[in-house]
């Protein structure tokens, strides 16, 4: 019997079939608690359908996950207040202010002393000037810091990234990637953050899940890849990966 | 229990129901969307009502039946619309993702959905009530408790049938939302809204008494021609309502499931 303490995610031998295509093809992995992983892959891999099954968004084909120690999705609704999301993808209500939309969310999650929890929140990714404004009417990085805030409204335990800073300026993806850490290293969260950043990986994940057509094909902290594939950059490593040359760059 | 997994937190719906009053606060298009075409229905089958009034003996003796009729049936159409435009809001917004994967519980959705459907309506029809009273002498509060079972009945089939839109939505995307705006006009023959259901062929008789609407607009015209109010049919519609509102819950739970199969909760788009 394993004795080892559960981990915060658990995906064992998880599949998703959409129809004829395979977009989830039996994977496996384990993320500790407090752990911050990348999850990499080009167009199509199966990144954003594998954080979908995570959090109960999509119902796998065959497998099982459990998350902060229970099935998904069959009892997602006792951890979702838990955990949280962040997506460029998935927009917050344009026409309503950003701390109508964080009052909204902080409801939704059952967030104590929810006015105070703004305030901290809005204070720690530089949103307080920005409160009463229009989400809509906002920059795409201020916007991504209030995705970020509604994010961490709840404190979560478990958070997902689905490409954080994807079409931010160099200078705010800096920005939001320095919250990151700090966020981390003051709460110990778990992370898990599906990216085409390698640069962002590198910095701040202490260990990457390559994904390929649905599988894991690779998994290992990056100091380590770059060792195996003689490589100096992440980047690189992608590329060996994605262009299926990670047999020849490893040997 | 905490808060955070109990099976219906009230203060789960009371978010979603702030989330919409707040749009509707911010948007005056969508404020007097709620009130004009209510007003123009009003007005314009009150003049005709005015005018067959002074030809016929009929309408001289039920003043008032074509314009309630219009007023009943804006309550079954903008109760199922109130309903189904606020979950499109969540699509049109691109918003649904974030919650689907918070802890609100389809059943508060729902709930917030339907406290929503009566607020859009009261801000749309209260005004046009006392409009009508003005214009036409017709006082649609007069019809007193009368006028409690018609709207809890109609509102009960509006709720229904913006369940099973919304799970339509759900399941496709936008491309089933022309399904919102237009399904509830297969009601507009069938239901009997201007007229009685013995004008109908006698096959299509049957299909009109499995409408919970048919029974309130038949009991309107009971009421405004003989006055009499039948309770009996009030009963019957309440019972179909029962049962057309299972059916339909039933269906977006299932549309539900198969949304998350499909993956589509994330792609919202057509």
């Amino acid at each position: 019997m394993d004795a080892s303490p559960e981990p915060a995610v658990r995906a064992d031998r998880l599949t998703k079939v959409y129809k004829t295509a395979v977009a989830v093809d039996g994977i496996s992995f384990t993320l500790p608690y407090g752990s911050i992983t990348g999850l990499l892959g080009g167009n199509g891999a199966g990144k954003t359908t594998t954080i979908a099954m995570l959090m109960g968004l999509t119902t796998p084909t065959s497998g099982a996950t459990r998350v902060l120690g229970v099935d998904m999705p069959r009892e997602r609704y006792r951890v979702l207040h838990r955990m949280n999301f962040e997506s460029p993808y998935v927009e917050m209500p344009m026409r309503l202010t950003v701390r109508q939309n964080l009052t909204v969310f902080g409801m939704l999650y059952g967030v104590r002393n929810l006015p105070d929890r703004i305030t901290e929140i809005a204070a720690e990714l530089e949103l307080t000037d920005l409160l009463d404004r229009p989400t809509g009417k906002l920059s795409a990085g201020q916007k991504t810091r209030v995705s970020l805030a509604k994010a961490l409204i709840n404190t979560p335990e478990l958070l997902l990234l689905d490409e954080p800073t994807a079409s931010l300026d160099p200078d705010t993806a800096d920005w939001v990637r320095s919250r990151l850490e700090r966020y981390r290293s003051e709460r110990g969260v778990t992370m898990l953050i599906a990216s085409h950043n390698m640069a962002e990986v590198e910095r701040l994940c202490e260990r990457v899940i390559f994904m390929k057509r649905g599988k894991i094909e690779d998994d290992d902290t990056p100091a380590r890849l770059l060792q195996r594939y003689g490589r100096d950059t992440l980047e690189e490593v992608f590329l060996d990966v994605a262009r299926g040359r990670e047999r020849e760059a490893a040997q | 229990m905490s808060e955070a997994v109990q099976m219906f937190s009230p203060r789960r719906v009371a978010a979603m129901v702030l989330r919409y009053w707040y749009l509707l606060r911010s948007s005056f298009a969508r404020l007097a969307e709620l009130i004009y075409w209510p007003t123009v229905q009003m007005l314009m089958w009150g003049f005709l009502q005015t005018y067959l009034a002074g030809q016929t003996d009929l309408y001289a003796r039920a003043g008032g039946v074509l314009i309630g009729a219009v007023m009943l049936w804006d309550i079954l159409f903008r109760g199922q619309l109130g309903f189904s435009i606020s979950f499109l809001e969540e699509m049109w917004s691109r918003n649904l993702g974030n919650l689907m994967i918070s802890p609100l519980r389809p059943a508060e959705f729902v709930a917030a959905l339907m406290v929503m459907s009566i607020i859009r309506l009261a801000i749309g029809m209260v005004p046009v009530t006392l409009l009508a009273i003005w214009f036409f002498g017709f006082n649609l509060w007069a019809l007193g408790l009368a006028l409690v079972a018609f709207f809890a009945n109609l509102m009960l089939t509006g709720w229904a049938v913006g369940v099973f839109v919304s799970g339509l939505v759900l399941r496709n995307g936008l491309g089933a939302e022309t399904f919102a705006w237009s399904i509830m006009f297969l009601f507009l023959p069938l239901a009997c809204v201007y007229y009685p259901v013995a004008v109908l062929p006698a096959w299509l008789q049957t299909i009109a008494w499995s409408l919970p609407p048919t029974y309130v607009f038949e009991g309107m015209r009971t009421l405004l021609f003989d006055q009499t109010f039948r309770a009996d049919l009030m009963i019957q519609a309440l019972a179909l309502n029962v049962v057309w509102f299972s059916l339909a819950v039933a269906a977006f739970l299932a549309l539900l499931a198969s949304a998350r199969r499909n993956g589509t909760l994330m792609q919202t788009g057509e």
